[in-house]
């Protein structure tokens, strides 16, 4: 049941990792995936490349922080986790989040909770090419809503 | 000393990715004060409200205690994912 949280620059095979969490197992009979694209569009210009900076003596602690928390709320089997870095093209992938769990509810919630805890707590910063020159990317506001649930969520 | 490090969009602002602090500073808000002295054109980028902070490669805040030999990484929000 070893988890893999890895940040690197290659790309990943979705089918491989597909295939590592289905060797998990039989108890655990659901297998959520979810994996993030460079878009062509974003807040209002078209984006050429993107490039990914990250902190990289925190980062992995970080991704591990947020797997941990996951794993505390919710039994889960296996855990994937990878994010990218360096310079990107559209349509390339930037994240995967797979796991495996006994129920289908905990496995949905678990990457939700993943991924909205990596886009506000996670160091990594996207800077765009786009036609008016390089954009850092703004943070979005919802990004923040959707962690907060998970607090709400504490208190029901 | 202090190693302060910079990124995102914060790092183009200051111009630079790290610099190193010889003067103590017993905590992340005094450390600030003391780059604005430093670096006065920093102090508008250093005090806006959503500019994090990171001690240590553990999130702070301004009351998060520093001693001699700690890593300081001021950052804005994040964009990952």
């Amino acid at each position: 049941m070893q988890d893999v949280i890895e940040v690197q620059t290659e790309d990943f095979n979705q089918g491989a990792l597909y295939d590592a969490l289905r060797q998990d197992s039989l108890a655990n009979g659901a297998i959520v995936t979810f994996s993030g694209l460079v878009r062509d569009f974003n807040q209002g210009h078209e984006v050429g490349d993107l490039f990914l900076e990250h902190y990289p003596a925190m980062t992995k602690a970080s991704l591990l922080n947020i797997v941990t928390a996951a794993r505390a709320r919710w039994h889960f089997g296996k855990i994937i986790l990878i994010h990218r870095v360096g310079r990107l093209a559209q349509g390339e992938q930037i994240v995967f989040v797979g796991l495996t769990s006994a129920h289908r509810k905990d496995a949905f919630d678990g990457v939700q909770f993943i991924m909205d805890y990596l886009k506000t707590e996670a160091p990594f910063w996207k800077k765009e090419s786009t036609s008016e020159g390089d954009k850092w990317v703004a943070a979005n506001v919802s990004d923040t809503q959707a962690r907060l649930r998970w607090d709400k969520q504490d208190e029901m | 000393m202090i190693q302060v490090l910079f990124f995102g969009q914060l790092k183009d602002q200051v111009k630079m990715p790290s610099v190193k602090v010889e003067e103590a500073a017993t905590s992340v808000g005094e450390l600030k004060k003391t780059l604005g002295v430093m670096h006065p054109q920093w102090q508008h980028y250093l005090t806006n409200d959503s500019i994090l902070v990171a001690v240590n490669k553990t999130i702070g805040n301004d009351q998060t205690v520093l001693s001699d030999g700690d890593e300081v990484a001021f950052f804005p929000p994040v964009t990952g994912g």
